[in-house]
């Protein structure tokens, strides 16, 4: 009997075989097909062998050793709870991509940039997540991070792709070193790099408190955490659409995988601190990132903020469970992490479901500019109705399932007055706030992405000509929706499906939830709380039926088409209705002289003149301007000082040479 | 009863904050006295509330000086003095709103933590009315170090003179003496304050406090 | 039995909102008109106005999609959903478990997701201008409202309203500082959501001024009856809301007889009469701020309702 990580292993295996073949037949027509074809077969395999494993033995641990890389280690692998479980969020992603990219990709001006990367990247994911000792999975970590790196250079004649792809591969390098630096921690003196050695060597205090700072720099960088995000808005825009769903929505799930397996697996028991460095870089990136959004009016770097924002409700969660984790509580420790992980996979769902859509968009228009859509809701009846429906979900309104997870995180925050130290209980009500704040302008943000670009009338001549997108895409696109609308009304089979992941890295569950009356979830009381998404869908629906019905039986039917109201002007031009930059014009008001040293200055032209009033909106990043900058000021600085090195003489090179020789010597001769 | 007079010592010592709180928030003057007069009032109802629990009639004077004083005569006095200086209709932006409430809550929580933190044995009622009336303090502060008007960091300052006093009341055992010595030193601060406020307006023609640093050689 | 029974006692609740919300806007309106010495129209002109609404025809704006013309069941039905799960005369009904206070939060900030977009569905710039403020203002009331929601939920020890409405009415929850706090917090919240003075003129007639008005502008008919309805629903939710968590008294319970129900029927009215009377007062004495200073005000709430929650998280006896 075949062990069933083993099994697994073909799926990567396949997939690498299905990129080498990419790059040889890449240039032929059917190309496409046949690629996306292979990943879609390949992913859906392995989603069926990962369920077929946890619905028989979902807390069995199988492990393999293969005789590649380095000769003494060998490349373990391992299949557990939290493994399976990012295994299911990398391969339904990667179905339905491959779905999406069946139709997509056809419309790619130059396929053989994209296809052999493709695979490629899924298999990098795949293996990331399998892994099971430090060398294995930073090749794997490398290995992804590159793929992803070639697909977005694949249009690389555009100056600010290079730009992006440029930042992204300085800022992997750097994540991937940090990494690399936290293993070496955990390995200790011994150098052992199996993650069960790791496991069982509990690394002291400062150890522990270090390895957290790099996995925050390494992982929170591949995630987006704020200051670390600055590539993210970049490079996941820069992709073709399905691969910008790909990284937004599976990508950084699998660097928050990293996270999870060092620090609640790898790393021991956590400190009560470590929950408040988390909590905090988790409720700052979810407000900050949401407010960068809602300043943006490019559609793709729009949904990629939001990405941030999720990342930072999800490492908010974390923050709670470790909180929790390391005062002992361990059912409050259960519901926060159950928390995370729920948002973890209903982001991979509406965050591929909005990519997919901003990719329609982007072959039906040619525009990313939401400044120059508008009405296509008109034009594009399906695509508008499967974005809408994105759009609810992650704006975390009921019933949809954004809500589900949103709503067990409130329930995990209430429960955290019983923490005995201080700063949790000041910081806890604060990070709470902020992620009900981060919430209400997630809502904000989404009407204006949808608003602007499907509703109102068109803004450019570009929209006119548009049709509906394939067959593919709408498909990949509907089943996300339904994703969306299941794990929204149904969140106790998903809650009772995290078990096997919470059980073995927190000690303990939450309580079985199918088993309540009416599918109602329940997380620790009846009479604390409880949440019927089922009923509240079916009530609403009624209700709405009730109303409508009752309305056609007994209200006038009659109905007549005119002109807008414009205060008695009728046929105002399209631009002047509402624009994404006026739309957040109040709210960058309240919250951006704070977030983004926004200022506003109007040029009125004396009266009686001709010339237009200009209004100049002036915005700062502050997190590059703080961060990034001064580093980039100091390397030119450095390498300006270095620059003087390359002009010296035979000798001096020699002096040198030989200065660094009894340096070292010196060094070693007074070595203790 | 216990449970009861307890609340209400809460409640008014918590109000006492709020109203604090307004302070921050009011940029026109005449509205920023109002308040204070509203704080004098809620504290006068506090100190009294004290000596009816504690059962000591000396806080009653207390409480009498500071209606008297702090909610009338104080109030009317500076009504006065705006009038006078025809400065009613300044609006003060020194720091924004927002960010002013946000220090303002980071105080509160930092005088709560701070004061259950050192007195964990203490009396109940005097360890959480001790805190409110740090926080007291740490508001009335703030109202000082954001405003630019000389008029409203007097009034800072007085708000952070009754927390002063909801602090003495709470502690049983304070002498009158004391009490009323602080109180009139505050209507003697007020008084040269108030002198001083028309000597700056005749020097420099604004009683924004940022024209004294143009004399003190700091600023080209 | 027992089923039928509670079952027919929610349908009642259902009902009894549907039916008084309209009631109780009429006499915030009277009320008004008398403190200004206005006769003011009659308490039941909101049913005739709604009546006539649906009477009329509707006019559609030509570039109206199909969005616009769902939106308004979907916005009366969240709005109905959630005013028939806060209790009004009787707590614990049989579907009061089905959603928590922070659900009923969500799902007034579904309504009003649709109820923005819908504004800017016609695309014309009033319908941009009421969306964009709205969700500002939403930006700001619904962090503030969930905030009180932490601040009742660490009091009662429950997110589930009937729990915190049965503590509410026990002796042993006392004065605290930090209710007092969620109280003006959540007065203040529920001005700004049901747009009423000083944040919104829910009777203006200037498009520029406009924020809630602004959104519905293009509706008509009888779909402008429905959003009515919903806004009616959502005013008589916010009090009933006060009124069961700050005032208790006299609520029945669930499987209680007839005459606690009617006990708890009668104290609801007065409750609502009363609480209409100090709004209309309120409205009265107030002016209507600019747009950009309500901000500050809902700043002012949510930084309350945050002192609030703090206060708990550090202190469990304020």
């Amino acid at each position: 009997m075949i062990s069933t990580v083993a099994l697994l292993l073909w799926g990567p295996a396949a997939l690498l075989g299905t990129a080498i073949l990419a790059g040889v037949v890449s240039r032929r027509a059917s190309a496409t097909r046949l690629v996306y074809g292979a990943a879609l077969v390949i992913s859906v395999a392995l989603l069926v062998t990962v369920a077929g494993h946890l619905a028989g033995r979902p807390g069995e641990v199988s492990a393999i050793t293969l005789p590649l890389g380095l000769p003494w280690t060998g490349a373990r692998f391992r299949l557990d709870g939290l493994s399976a479980f990012f295994l299911v969020v990398v391969n339904l992603g990667g179905a339905i991509t491959s779905l999406y990219g069946l139709g997509y990709g056809r419309h790619e001006s130059q396929p053989h940039r994209v296809l052999p990367f493709y695979p490629a990247f899924l298999a990098g994911m795949n293996l990331v997540v399998l892994a099971n000792d430090a060398f294995a999975f930073l090749l794997s970590w490398e290995f992804m991070s590159l793929a992803s790196w070639a697909l977005v250079m694949s249009h690389h004649r555009d100056e600010a792709n290079r730009r992006a792809a440029y930042i992204y591969l300085v800022m992997a390098s750097f994540g991937t070193l940090a990494l690399l630096l936290a293993f070496g921690l955990l390995a200790g003196p011994a150098g052992t790099y199996a993650f069960d050695a790791m496991r069982a060597a509990q690394p002291g205090p400062l150890a522990a408190g270090v390895v957290l700072a790099l996995m925050l720099l390494g992982a929170g960088s591949k995630a987006g955490l704020v200051p670390l995000h600055a590539w993210l808005p970049l490079a996941h825009p820069a992709a073709p659409s399905h691969v910008s769903a790909l990284m937004s929505g599976i990508m950084t799930k699998v660097a928050i995988y990293g996270f999870i397996r060092v620090v609640f697996d790898l790393l021991g028991a956590p400190a009560w601190w470590s929950g408040v460095v988390v909590l905090l870089l988790g409720g700052t990136t979810a407000v900050l990132g949401i407010l960068y959004a809602l300043m943006e009016k490019d559609l793709k770097r729009l949904l990629a903020y939001s990405t941030i924002e999720n990342i930072g409700v999800i490492f908010a969660s974390l923050g709670l469970a470790l909180a929790f984790k390391a005062n002992a509580m361990p059912s409050a420790a259960a519901l926060a992490f159950t928390a995370a992980l729920f948002h973890v996979l209903n982001h991979s769902f509406f965050k591929s479901l909005l990519f997919f859509g901003a990719g329609a968009v982007l072959t039906a228009t040619g525009e990313r500019d939401m400044e120059k859509l508008g009405g296509l809701i008109h034009r594009m009846p399906v695509t508008s109705f499967v974005f809408l429906v994105g759009c609810v979900s992650i704006s975390a309104l009921p019933p949809f399932n954004g809500f589900a997870s949103e709503w067990l995180a409130f329930q995990a925050i209430l429960q955290s007055p019983q923490l005995p130290q201080w700063g949790l209980k000041v910081i806890v009500p604060a990070v709470g706030g902020m992620l009900a704040l981060s919430a209400a302008l997630a809502a904000a943000c989404f009407v204006k992405a949808f608003g602007i670009t499907f509703l109102g009338r068109p803004r450019s001549a570009a929209v006119e000509r548009t049709h509906e997108v394939d067959r593919w895409s709408l498909a990949a696109m509907a089943v996300l929706a339904i994703f969306c609308l299941l794990a929204g009304i149904l969140p106790g089979f998903v809650i009772d499906g995290l078990s096997p992941v919470t059980l073995p890295l927190i000690g303990d569950r939450m309580p079985v939830q199918t088993a309540q009356p009416w599918l109602s979830i329940v997380p620790i009381a009846e009479s604390r709380s409880s949440y019927n998404g089922l009923l509240v869908f079916v009530f609403i629906t009624i209700s709405a039926s009730l109303a409508a019905f009752f309305i056609h039986r007994f209200a006038s039917h009659a109905l007549r088409r005119g002109i807008a109201w414009g205060c008695g002007f009728a046929e105002t031009a399209p631009a002047a209705q509402y624009t994404a930059v006026s739309f957040a014009q109040p709210i960058r008001r309240v919250f951006g002289s704070f977030a983004f040293r926004a200022r506003e200055t109007v040029e009125m032209p004396a009266p009686g003149s001709l010339e237009p009033a200009r209004i100049k909106i002036d915005i700062h990043d502050v997190a590059w301007e703080t961060f990034y900058q001064p580093i980039t000021g100091a390397i030119d600085f450095a390498t300006e000082r270095l620059n003087y090195l390359q002009f010296l003489t035979i000798r001096r090179y020699l002096t040198l040479v030989f200065l660094y020789l009894v340096i070292l010597l010196l060094v070693l001769a007074l070595w203790p | 009863m216990n449970g009861l007079t307890f609340d209400i010592a809460h409640l008014l010592a918590g109000s006492l904050v709020l109203v604090s709180f307004m302070m921050l928030y009011q940029d026109r003057l005449f509205a920023l006295i109002n308040v204070f007069a509203l704080h004098a009032v809620v504290l006068a109802l506090s100190v009294a509330w004290q000596a009816y629990i504690q059962d000591a009639h000396h806080l009653y004077i207390t409480a009498g000086i500071a209606l008297v004083f702090k909610a009338v005569v104080i109030p009317v006095g500076l009504h006065r003095i705006i009038q006078r200086l025809g400065i009613h209709r300044d609006i003060e932006t020194a720091v924004g709103i927002g960010p002013t409430m946000l220090a303002g809550i980071g105080l509160v929580t930092l005088s709560m933590v701070l004061m259950l933190r050192v007195t964990p044995e203490a009396d109940p009622l005097a360890r959480e009315d001790l805190a409110f009336a740090l926080s007291i303090i740490l508001l009335g502060l703030l109202v000082m170090v954001t405003r630019r008007n000389a008029v409203s960091q007097v009034v800072g300052f007085m708000s952070l003179e009754n927390g002063l006093v909801l602090a003495a009341t709470g502690a049983k055992g304070m002498p009158l003496v004391v009490e009323i010595s602080v109180a009139f030193s505050i209507l003697i601060a007020f008084i040269v304050i108030g002198v001083f406020l028309f000597r700056i307006r005749e020097r420099f023609d604004s009683v924004d406090v940022g024209a004294l640093d143009d004399y003190r050689g700091e600023r080209q | 039995m027992a089923l039928i029974l509670q079952l027919a006692v929610q349908g009642a609740q259902m009902l009894l909102v549907l039916l008084l919300a309209p009631l109780l806007i009429g006499f915030v309106r009277k009320v008004k008109a008398r403190l200004l010495r206005r006769q003011g129209p009659s308490l039941i002109q909101p049913y005739r106005d709604l009546i006539r609404l649906m009477r009329k025809e509707v006019v559609l704006a030509d570039n109206a999609s199909w969005l616009f013309r769902v939106t308004p069941y979907l916005i009366f039905a969240a709005t109905w959903v959630a005013a028939a799960l806060v209790p009004t005369f009787a707590a614990g009904l049989q579907f009061s478990w089905t959603a928590d206070l922070i659900v009923i939060v969500a799902l007034l900030g579904s309504a009003r997701f649709f109820q923005a977009l819908a504004g800017m569905d016609v695309g014309t710039s009033f319908g941009g201008i009421g969306a964009s403020r709205e969700v500002m203002i939403a930006s700001l009331a619904e962090p503030a409202m969930l905030l009180i929601v932490f601040s009742l939920a660490l009091v009662a020890g429950a997110t589930q309203l009937s729990t915190v409405a049965a503590f509410m009415g026990s002796p042993e929850v006392g004065l605290r500082v930090s209710l007092g706090m969620s109280l003006i917090a959540l007065v203040m919240v529920a001005i700004a959501e049901n747009a009423r003075i000083p944040v919104d003129n829910p009777a203006t007639h200037l498009e520029l001024t406009m924020v809630h008005e602004a959104m519905i502008l293009e509706y008509s008919g009888r779909h402008l009856a429905m959003i009515e309805l919903a806004t009616f629903l959502k005013l008589l939710l916010y009090v009933s809301l006060i009124s069961c968590v700050f005032l208790p008294w006299g609520l029945a319970h669930a499987g209680a007889g007839p005459k606690a129900l009617a006990l708890g029927a009668v104290a609801y009215l007065v409750k609502l009469a009363v609480l209409a009377i100090l709004l209309a007062v309120f409205e009265t004495a107030v002016a209507k701020m600019r747009v950009f200073r309500v901000p500050d005000f809902l700043g002012a709430a949510l930084m309350l309702a945050l002192l609030g929650a703090l206060l708990l998280f550090v202190s469990r006896s304020l």
